[in-house]
C-alpha cells in the first residue's frame, strides 16, 4: 500500500505512538494498523512503555492520579516530534485536558502545553499534519461511520475520516441517521450507569442497522466495543472495525467480537 | 420549604423511567420536535454563533458587576412605583409572597410559568395558607391537575402523552360535554383557556417568573407562547415577579440580543409568540395593569457561586437546549433528576443549590458526549462543570467505596508501567481462557455491568506492547546459537 501525501518538509517525523489501553489489551491489530499508516506516510514510529492516559481517574474526580499519569506520559513522550493515538478520546485527553490539569502549576503548565500542541488523533494527524489526502487500498463493502464524541467535539474530527474513506476503492460510505449522537459508551459511564448506557446504545444500534451498511467503522475502540457488544446482543450481523484497520488494509483479522474461534 | 429532592435516588428513578411506556413514548418526541426545530432555525441564521458569543459576553459582563446592576435595577423599580424584595432563601421568598397575599386578602392567585416558584415550592405553601394557586400555562396547568412537578424547564408536561392529558381533562372537567372531541392539541388548549378565564377574573394576585430584569429601566420581561402571562400580570390588582439574581441584564438592547438566541435554542422559533414587558404598577393613564407591583429576587445559594468556578452556570438563560439534546435526558426524562432542574444544566446547578451530598449522581450520570456544551446559547462549559463536581465528590468520598476501590486498584497499575505490562498480559491471557472458542463473552463475573446488556469481545490475544516488543527484539532473541 502507498499513501499519497503532500510535500513533507525535512526528514522523517519521529512519532511516539500512544496505543491506548483498550487497543493494547483487546485489539492489538488497531495498533499495527496505526503503525502501518504512519510509516507509509513517512514517519518513524516508536512505542515506548506506557499505560493509560488517565481518563478514568480524571472523569471520576481523581485529579491527583490523573496528574500523576499525565506527568508520566509527558515525560515519556516529550522526546518525540509528535504523539499520535488511534483514539479521539485519548488524544482529546492529552491534547485538551492535560493543559487543563496543570494550568495552575507554573512549573509544569508550559511543558503540558508544548506536549499538547504536538499530540494528535491518528486520522486527523494523517490528513491535517501529514497532508495525506487518500490511501491506496480497496475495501469492497458498504460501510457506515460513527462519529465518536470526543474526537468530534473536542478535536473537530468529522470530515477527515470521511475524506480518507472515500479514497478507498470499492468502499461505499452511507451515512446513518444521527451519526454524531453519542453511542452511550462514555468510559466508566457504561458500567456505572449500565441501564441508561444500554438504552442509548440500543438507539445507536437501530440507526446502524437502519443504514443498511453491513460494516460499521469508528475511530475509538471503546465506542466500537460498546456498539459491537450491543449489536451482537441484538443478534445483528453488522461487522464492526476500527477505521484504521480498513485504511491500512489490515482486515484479515476478524471484526470485533467475531470469529475468535480457534 | 421547597420540594423534597429525590436526586440521591437518581439510579432508581432512572430505572423506573426506563420502564415507563407512557414516558418513553412522550420522550420520543424530543429529537423530532425540539432538536429538529432548533437545527432548522439555526441553519437559517448564519450569524448564530456570533450571537452566542455576544449573549455570553453580555451575561459575563453583568455577572462581573452584578451588585451595581442589582442596585440600579432596584432604583428604577422604586422610581416606577414598585417594590423589590431580596430573599436569601426559598423560605424567605415564600414568606414575602405570603405577606403580600395577606396584605391584599388574596384567596386566588394566578400564576404564569416560573421555575423559581418551583424551586420555592410555592404552590404547597400557598395551599397550606388557604390560598388557591392556579397555574395558567397549559403545561403547568396539566401537571397541577396531576399533582406533579415539571419535568422540563420550558415544557413542564414534556413527560406526558397527549392521551394522558386528554384523560386528565376528562377527569377534571366533569361539567363539560362528555362526547366532546379532544383529539387535537389545540382543543386541549382551548378547553384549558375556557376554564382558566374564570380564574383570571377572580384572582387577587398574579405571579409570573422573569426571563430578564433590565437594570436600565427596572423592567421585567417574560416570553411565552400562550399569552397567559399577560393576563396573569395585568388583570389582578397585585403583580408579583419571581426572579433569581442571574436574570439581570444591563439594557433593553442586551435583552433583545439574547432574545435572538433564546427562542431559537429553545423551540426553534425565531421569537416566542409573546414578549411581555412590565415596569412598575399601572400609571394614571394606563388602560390596565396591576395597582401594586412587587419583584422578589431569590438568591438561594447563587451569590456564593459568583466567586467560584461555577460562576459560568449563572449565564444560563433557561432555554432547555442542553436537556433536549442530552442522550441521558432523552432516555430517562426530567423527573429522574429528582429536583427542579433536569438535564445537564440541572446536573451542574442542582448540587450548588441543594448540596452535592443530595445530588452527587447528577454530575456523574453523563457520558461527557459534549452535545450540551455544543448547543448552549451562552456557551456554558457544562461537561467541565460536571467534572468539577466529580472532583469534589471524590474529595469528599461521596463515591461508592466499591468504585473508589476499583479506581485505586487500576490507578496503582497504571502508575507502574512494568507491573502494568505484566498484569495486563496475565489478565488478557485469562480473558482468553474464559472466552476460548467464543466470539464474545456474554457473562463475566467482574464485568457484569457491561455484559448484562451487551457482549464483551474476546481479546485478540497478547497485548500490543508485548507483541511490539517481541517483534522489535525478534532477531536478537531468536539467534542465541552461533
Ligand atoms: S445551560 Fe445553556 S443550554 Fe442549558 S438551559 Fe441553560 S442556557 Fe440553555
Amino acid at each position: 500500500m502507498t499513501i499519497s501525501t503532500g510535500p513533507l518538509s525535512g526528514s522523517r517525523p519521529r512519532v511516539g505512538l500512544f496505543v491506548t489501553c483498550l487497543v493494547d489489551l483487546i485489539r492489538p491489530s488497531v495498533g499495527f494498523a496505526a503503525v502501518k499508516l504512519l510509516q507509509d506516510a513517512g514517519c518513524t514510529v516508536e512505542v515506548p512503555l506506557q499505560t493509560c492516559c488517565g481518563q478514568p481517574a480524571y472523569n471520576s474526580g481523581d485529579r491527583a492520579t490523573a496528574q500523576a499519569l499525565a506527568r508520566k506520559i509527558i515525560g515519556t513522550f516529550e522526546v518525540f516530534d509528535y504523539v499520535v493515538a488511534p483514539s479521539g478520546s485519548c488524544a482529546g485527553m492529552m491534547a485538551k485536558h492535560f493543559p487543563e490539569l496543570f494550568k495552575d502549576d507554573p512549573d509544569y503548565a508550559a511543558k503540558a502545553d508544548r506536549f499538547a500542541a504536538k499530540t494528535y488523533e491518528l486520522i486527523s494527524f494523517l490528513t491535517d499534519v501529514l497532508a495525506v489526502t487518500s490511501v491506496d487500498t480497496s475495501f469492497l463493502r458498504k460501510v457506515t461511520y460513527h462519529d465518536s464524541c470526543s474526537g468530534l467535539r473536542e478535536l473537530g474530527i468529522e470530515a477527515q475520516p470521511r475524506q480518507l474513506l472515500k479514497s478507498v476503492r470499492g468502499l461505499d460510505l452511507v451515512e446513518m441517521e444521527e451519526a454524531t449522537v453519542c453511542c452511550g459508551f462514555g468510559g466508566t459511564f457504561a458500567v456505572k450507569y449500565e441501564e441508561i448506557s444500554s438504552v442509548i446504545a440500543d438507539k445507536k444500534a437501530m440507526n446502524i442497522e437502519a443504514s443498511g451498511a453491513p460494516v460499521l467503522l469508528a475511530g475509538d475502540l471503546g465506542c466500537l466495543m460498546n456498539m459491537a457488544g450491543k449489536l451482537a446482543r441484538r443478534g445483528s450481523r453488522v461487522e464492526v472495525r476500527h477505521i484504521a484497520e480498513v485504511l491500512a488494509d489490515i482486515t484479515d483479522t476478524p471484526p470485533i467480537g467475531r470469529g475468535q474461534k480457534p | 420549604m421547597s420540594i423534597t429532592p429525590t436526586s440521591a435516588q437518581f439510579k432508581t428513578n432512572a430505572h423506573h423511567a426506563l420502564g415507563d411506556a407512557d414516558l418513553q413514548s412522550a420522550l420520543a418526541h424530543v429529537p423530532t420536535g425540539f432538536v429538529a426545530n432548533r437545527a432548522s432555525a439555526i441553519a437559517n441564521l448564519p450569524e448564530f454563533d456570533a450571537l452566542r458569543d455576544s449573549a455570553r459576553d453580555i451575561k459575563n459582563h453583568t455577572l462581573a458587576h452584578l451588585d451595581l446592576y442589582l442596585e440600579a435595577y432596584e432604583e428604577k423599580v422604586k422610581a416606577a412605583g414598585g417594590h423589590v424584595h431580596f430573599a436569601r432563601t426559598s423560605d424567605e421568598a415564600n414568606a414575602i409572597v405570603l405577606e403580600i397575599c395577606k396584605a391584599h386578602d388574596a384567596h386566588i392567585v394566578t400564576k404564569g410559568k416560573s421555575m423559581i416558584s418551583e424551586e420555592m415550592g410555592l404552590n404547597d405553601v400557598l395551599a397550606a395558607h388557604a390560598i388557591t394557586p392556579v397555574e395558567t400555562d397549559l403545561g403547568e396547568y396539566i401537571i397541577q391537575l396531576r399533582h406533579e412537578t415539571p419535568s422540563h424547564i420550558i415544557a413542564p408536561a414534556a413527560h406526558l402523552t397527549k392521551a394522558q392529558v386528554e384523560g386528565d381533562f376528562r377527569r377534571a372537567h366533569v361539567d363539560l360535554d362528555r362526547a366532546r372531541n379532544l383529539e387535537e392539541p389545540e382543543t386541549l388548549l382551548a378547553e384549558a383557556r375556557t376554564i382558566l378565564r374564570q380564574n383570571f377574573l377572580k384572582a387577587d394576585v398574579g405571579i409570573t417568573g422573569a426571563n430578564f430584569l433590565i437594570a436600565e429601566t427596572g423592567t421585567s420581561i417574560i416570553v411565552t407562547n400562550e399569552g397567559n402571562g399577560d393576563l396573569t400580570q395585568t388583570l389582578p390588582k397585585v403583580h408579583i415577579v419571581l426572579a433569581s439574581i442571574e436574570k439581570l441584564v444591563p439594557t433593553l438592547e442586551d435583552a433583545a440580543q439574547i432574545l435572538r438566541v433564546l427562542a431559537r435554542s429553545a423551540t426553534g422559533q425565531d421569537m416566542s409568540v409573546y414578549t411581555t414587558l412590565s415596569t412598575g404598577p399601572r400609571r394614571a393613564d394606563d388602560p390596565d395593569g396591576p395597582e401594586h407591583y412587587h419583584v422578589i429576587i431569590l438568591d438561594n445559594g447563587r451569590s456564593s457561586m459568583l466567586a467560584g468556578p461555577f460562576k459560568d452556570m449563572l449565564r444560563c438563560i433557561r432555554c432547555g437546549a442542553c436537556m433536549n439534546h442530552c442522550p441521558v435526558y432523552q432516555a430517562v426524562g426530567g423527573h429522574a433528576y429528582g429536583w427542579v432542574y433536569p438535564g445537564p444544566m440541572g446536573a451542574v446547578l442542582t448540587p450548588a443549590l441543594i448540596g452535592l451530598d443530595q445530588s452527587a449522581d447528577l454530575p456523574n450520570a453523563s457520558s461527557f458526549c459534549g452535545k450540551c456544551e455544543e448547543v448552549c446559547p451562552v456557551r456554558i462549559p457544562l461537561p467541565k462543570l460536571m467534572r468539577l463536581w466529580r472532583d469534589r465528590a471524590f474529595e469528599r468520598h461521596l463515591m461508592p467505596w466499591t468504585q473508589r476501590a476499583a479506581l485505586g486498584f487500576w490507578a496503582f497499575f497504571a502508575r507502574h508501567p512494568r507491573l502494568y505490562r505484566g498484569a495486563t498480559s496475565m489478565a488478557i491471557g485469562m480473558l482468553g481462557l474464559f472466552g476460548r472458542g467464543k466470539d464474545n463473552l456474554n457473562a463475566l463475573p467482574f464485568l457484569k455491568a457491561w455484559t448484562k446488556s451487551r457482549d464483551f469481545p474476546v481479546p485478540q490475544g497478547g497485548t500490543f506492547q508485548a507483541q511490539w516488543a517481541k517483534r522489535n527484539a525478534g532477531p536478537q532473541i531468536k539467534a542465541p546459537k552461533s
